[in-house]
């Protein structure tokens, strides 16, 4: 009897104390946490897949409840939830979530293996900053895809692969969440996060040249040389050339293709286009370019045409809304 | 011509994994002449088994279960893993014995973790100590040396169970049953069949400081730490065995030159080594005097093998021009 | 023998035109000067197309903060201003001049006769400064930083040695050896004058065992001139690669470290100047020349004649490899420096700026890096790193993109010699990782940076 009761008594104190020093351990060495972030977490997907750029969802929950303490979402986007967990994410904040069109990474470089010739080897660790490094790399253009793949490295969505025909990434749209990491993995800013556009379809400047005309065009034969002809013949206003390279504001762009005829590089491209009619090569035949020209032309519309046949309904149809706001 | 670019440095010394691999293998030549003089057919068929498990486990298992196309067993880890596996066996143990020890090394010890570079024990050791630990009987039978037959060899004690019956009897005329200390150098005395001979194995270790295929820090290390421990036991009470003695008998010379010195699983900074190398002098001594086993090398080795990664969180080079806080 | 204490690498040494005397290359048709021969602001071009120029003249002025002017070695007409491929690989801005004759500007002495210190009179340290930085003069042993800076300590430091970088420790290069053999006396006059500008006493030259001849040549003549050379004294050293590094040479010299960055040098009382930079301070307070020539030295195991050139700055690279008997069937990789810190270049029109130490020519054969194999953990990396880091840890976590890790193991510290790459038996690109790392960590730093001054 004597021996349970101590038992009880030294045990049942053993427990008290512990007790004690948990209650003022949790006092003193509380962390204070907004509750606002548990909240935000909890409507995201929870994937922890890391494609916002912050470590896991609870990251990007506290990333979410600063930002909004500053007062703007912008920039803050979950690319599995999309626009809906961010609508979510803006009520429970208080917030209005921004209106963000669907965007995708576009590639701003054709320089295959046939168009941009290597005049070096380059030899080291398969890196395109390390090739950065060594100035223009393996071919003439100091501007262009370096072609060892930080970017596919980069993507959490497998989403950008290379093509070891043309030696540049190719970027899947169906998979692509525009979550950057592809652009700012590239040391040379050739990816950009470009706005989708109607039915996916794209009209864009293939090349991030900001050399001159003539020293481009050493160096690529589908490179920009700042001729001024797209910008002379855009009705809208849509296309600047700034530092030798133009570029086609997405947001502006009725994707009339003018600019693609008109271009004697073949520099601009059309995506997701179905095929041309005939009339349209007419006028593209009678540039002296035309033969060198046309070869690329020619497999880039099989391929969007390909692409075409691919893309579920479902998903051109939810990219037109954003579009038609415009 | 298109010219090559790369980032400098534009030159190589001209190392390589195998020039580092086969030359350990070189080292291991005069002890490996030294076994069969002294345990003649056996050590060959052991040897050979040995390495020829672990070579086609090797190439087995990076080929058929890791499914890899890059061929590994031509970097000579494989060969040096079987060679040192080999070494520390009894030079009559069965074949099959042999085969599940080759087994145990590259496929446990090495492939699991990703092959070489990646395995944080020492496969050859992690063979033994499976072995050791699976047929205790077959792996502490030594056959005495001199005994050139394979099968049916006289077995006797070795230097090391006559020392661990003089500490639990507290008996020293079991020490006096001990080989000379002359003899032990040489390798005339009972053990694994690479670890009878300390003077080969020294001859050994010179030729791999000499290549700078190792550094001094981890053999001197363990040697000085055992011979200070051992000596200061057996000062307070002679039925420890005299440190000459304890650091010439058992596999501690193979060990020390060898096994601790294997790249992947030792630390990366001299001060590292040092430390590591202190602590396997230190747990060696204490199990051989107080532990249930006779041997203790390759038990401290692999327990410091564990704790590698954390010296080599812990203990950073001294950077140059570091301020002393 | 005295040499820096921790880690370096023996590379095969290779200097195969050591015993070659200076020749002086032709003055090419065509010479390009860019704008960005030093580290810092680029120099700003003060001529236009068509203007004539003649030896000496002024082509580009400092830019704003760290920059030197760029002076023109030819004489003739400008033909362009404008972005040329230069060593970096990349077009930038450049002059480019089409060569008349050779006229040179009254100003400059052309005399070979010795100017001594002595005969400078009553020569002010600040005159002597003022002359360096007016010449353009930059370090020329590859690293151009403007010299005249460099003699300017900061406030609350104080020179208290000269440290004269004869050492040459990139396998190959001899264009500071052949210097040192052929005009000992100017480079004596030379340290005077650095001397005289930092108000220093003491003045070692540093020269590593492989030239004896250099050595003696030397410590003969302080012998014999002792009244006349107060002060200097050369310290043979053993070799040892990368001893030509500033940190390492003062360690090896006078046996002080400097500590990791922004520490420099000047902290522990040490100056280090190239022997090329102190040839270049000679003439140029003595002779009233600016930085328009220099040794360089161009080799190769297959060139026809390793040889050491005086050559005139904007000559480019294929004019001095058809001296040197031309390009070699077999060259698979053009190094504009040494094999150990150089930089590989994708063309010969390239011109020499003031940093080229050397132009080498390897064969196909040496130029490919062996098969990359798994990291077995030897830590041969660790034992060559002559700043006590740990190569493999840092090139891991630069994979990884562990910028944190890289920052606490101290990668800022790494000065990129290579001892680690060139150790390796995986034959891994652990520099090529290490410099990713050092690169986007000293971009984190200075972005921390400019926020803290941001946020005061």
């Amino acid at each position: 009897m004597n021996v349970i009761l101590i038992a009880v008594i030294v045990l049942g104190a053993i427990g008290l104390v512990s007790a004690l020093i948990l209650y003022l351990a949790a006092k003193k060495f509380a962390v204070h946490e907004d509750e606002r972030i548990g909240k935000v977490a909890e409507v995201l997907p929870q994937a922890n897949c890391g494609g916002c750029g912050f470590p896991g969802c609870s990251g990007f929950a506290g990333a979410c409840v600063k930002a909004a303490d500053k007062g703007s979402l912008e920039g803050l986007l979950c690319p599995v939830g999309g626009q809906p967990v961010m609508e979510k994410v803006a009520d429970i904040l208080g917030m209005k979530a921004e209106a963000s069109a669907p965007k995708v990474a576009v590639v701003r470089c054709n320089g295959t293996c046939e168009s941009r010739p290597r005049i070096a080897e380059f030899d080291g660790a398969q890196s395109c900053r390390v090739q950065q490094m060594l100035g223009s790399g393996e071919t003439a253009c100091a501007y262009g895809c370096l072609g060892c793949g930080d970017c596919v490295a980069a993507c959490q969505f497998d989403a950008i692969h290379m093509n070891p025909e043309t030696g540049l990434p190719e970027v899947d749209d169906e998979k692509c969440t525009a979550c950057g990491a592809c652009s700012k993995a590239c040391p040379r800013g050739v990816i950009e996060i470009r706005l989708k556009g109607l039915k996916n379809r794209r009209v864009v400047v293939l090349c991030n040249n900001k050399d001159k005309g003539a020293v481009t065009r050493k160096a690529c034969s589908v490179g920009c040389i700042a001729c001024q002809k797209c910008v002379k013949v855009c009705k809208f206003e849509a296309i600047t050339v700034e530092g030798n390279l133009a570029y086609i504001d997405a947001e502006k762009c009725k994707l009339c293709r003018k600019c693609e005829d008109e271009c004697p590089q073949n520099a601009i491209q059309a995506f997701n286009f179905p095929p041309r009619k005939p009339k349209a090569e007419a006028p593209a035949a009678e540039k002296p370019a035309a033969p060198a020209a046309a070869k690329p032309a020619a497999p880039a519309a099989e391929k969007s045409a390909a692409n075409e046949t691919i893309v579920p309904a479902g998903s051109s149809t939810g990219n037109v809304e954003p579009a038609k706001e415009q | 011509m298109k010219p090559i670019i790369s980032l400098s440095p534009h030159v190589h010394g001209g190392d390589s994994v195998q020039k580092n691999m086969y030359g350990v293998c070189i080292a291991l030549v005069p002890a490996l002449i030294a076994s069969l003089y002294f345990f003649g057919l056996g050590s060959a068929i052991v040897l050979a088994t040995s390495v020829a498990a672990c070579v086609f486990f090797e190439w087995a298992i990076t080929r058929f279960i890791l499914g890899r196309e890059r061929l590994t067993i031509c970097d000579g880890s494989a060969v040096l893993t079987g060679l040192l596996l080999g070494f520390n066996l009894p030079s009559n143990l069965p074949i099959w014995i042999i085969i599940i020890g080759a087994l145990a090394a590259i496929g446990i010890g090495k492939l699991t973790f990703g092959g070489l570079g990646c395995n944080p024990f020492n496969p050859a050791l992690v063979g033994r100590v499976f072995l050791l630990i699976s047929f205790p009987v077959q792996m502490t039978s030594w056959p005495l040396s001199g005994q050139m037959g394979y099968v049916d060899a006289e077995t006797g004690a070795t230097p090391l169970a006559l020392m661990k019956l003089a500490i639990k009897e507290g008996d020293t005329s079991y020490l006096d049953q001990l080989p000379s200390a002359f003899d032990m150098l040489v390798g005339q005395t009972g053990g694994s069949l690479g670890e009878v001979s300390a003077l080969c194995l020294l001859i050994g270790c010179c030729f791999m400081l000499w290549k700078k295929i190792i550094t001094w820090h981890i053999p001197v290390s363990i040697l000085a730490t055992v011979f200070v421990l051992a000596g200061i036991f057996h000062l307070i009470d002679p039925s420890y065995a005299n440190p000459v003695q304890v650091i010439l008998s058992g596999g501690l010379m193979l060990g020390a030159c060898f096994m601790a010195t294997d790249y992947v699983t030792s630390p990366m900074t001299a001060r590292g080594q040092l430390i590591y190398g202190c602590a396997i002098g230190v747990l060696t001594v204490l199990i051989r005097d107080f532990g249930s086993y006779p041997e203790g090398m390759s038990f401290a080795i692999l327990i410091m093998n564990g704790f590698t990664p954390l010296i080599n969180t812990y203990v950073k080079p001294k950077r140059f021009g570091e301020v002393k806080k | 023998m005295k040499t820096f204490h921790i880690g370096g690498v023996h590379p095969a040494e290779n200097k195969l035109s050591a015993a070659s005397p200076i020749r002086t290359a032709a003055i090419p048709k065509q010479a390009v000067f860019s704008m960005f021969q030093h580290i810092g602001a680029p120099a700003v071009p003060v001529v236009k197309k068509g203007d004539e120029v003649k030896v000496g003249t002024l082509l580009g002025e400092a830019g704003k903060g760290l920059s030197v002017p760029v002076f023109s070695s030819v004489s003739g007409k400008v033909s362009k201003v404008d972005a040329v491929l230069d060593s970096s690989g990349t077009r930038r801005m450049a002059v480019v001049v089409d060569v008349e004759g050779d006229e040179w500007l009254e100003t400059i002495d052309r005399s070979d006769k010795l100017v001594t210190f002595k005969d400078l009179g009553t020569i002010t340290a600040e005159e002597v400064v003022n002359r360096i930085k007016a010449a353009g003069i930059v370090g020329m042993g590859g690293a151009t930083f403007p010299t005249g800076v460099k003699l300017m300590p900061p406030p609350g430091t104080k020179a208290e040695a000269i440290i004269v970088n004869a050492v040459e420790c990139e396998p190959y290069l001899t264009a500071d050896h052949r210097l040192m053999l052929e005009k000992p006396e100017q480079i004596l006059v030379g340290i005077q004058l650095i001397k005289h500008a930092v108000n220093c006493p003491k003045a070692y030259i540093g020269i590593e065992m492989n030239k004896p001849d250099a050595i003696k040549l030397l410590t003969d003549l302080l012998k014999e001139k002792a009244s006349q050379y107060p002060g200097i004294e050369v310290v043979p050293l053993k070799v040892k690669y990368p001893q030509g590094g500033e940190k390492q040479l003062i360690d090896a010299v006078i046996g002080r470290q400097v500590p990791a960055p922004p520490a420099l040098p000047i902290n522990v009382g040490a100056i280090v100047q190239n022997v090329g930079t102190v040839y270049a301070i000679y003439e140029a307070v003595t002779k009233n020349k600016p930085l328009i020539e220099r040794i360089i030295t161009v080799t190769g195991k297959s060139v026809a004649q390793p040889s050491n050139f005086l050559a005139r700055i904007g000559t480019p690279m294929q004019q001095l490899i058809d001296e040197a008997g031309g390009l070699p069937a077999d060259t698979g990789k053009i190094i504009g420096g040494g094999p150990m810190m150089g930089r590989a270049l994708i063309s010969l029109e390239v011109p020499v700026t003031k940093g080229s130490s050397g132009l080498l020519l390897m064969t196909e054969k040496e130029s490919r890096r062996g098969e990359v194999s798994p990291c077995i953990r030897c830590a041969k990396c660790v034992g060559a790193c002559p700043m006590g880091l740990e190569p493999y840890l840092l090139a891991a976590q630069a994979r990884i993109k562990d910028w944190d890790g890289c920052e606490k193991n101290d990668v800022t510290s790494c000065i990129e010699c290579g001892s680690c790459a060139f150790t390796c038996p995986s034959n891994r690109p652990l520099l090529d990782n290490i410099r990713i790392a050092k690169q986007t960590v000293m971009g984190i730093i200075k972005a921390r940076h400019m926020e803290a001054i941001g946020k005061k």
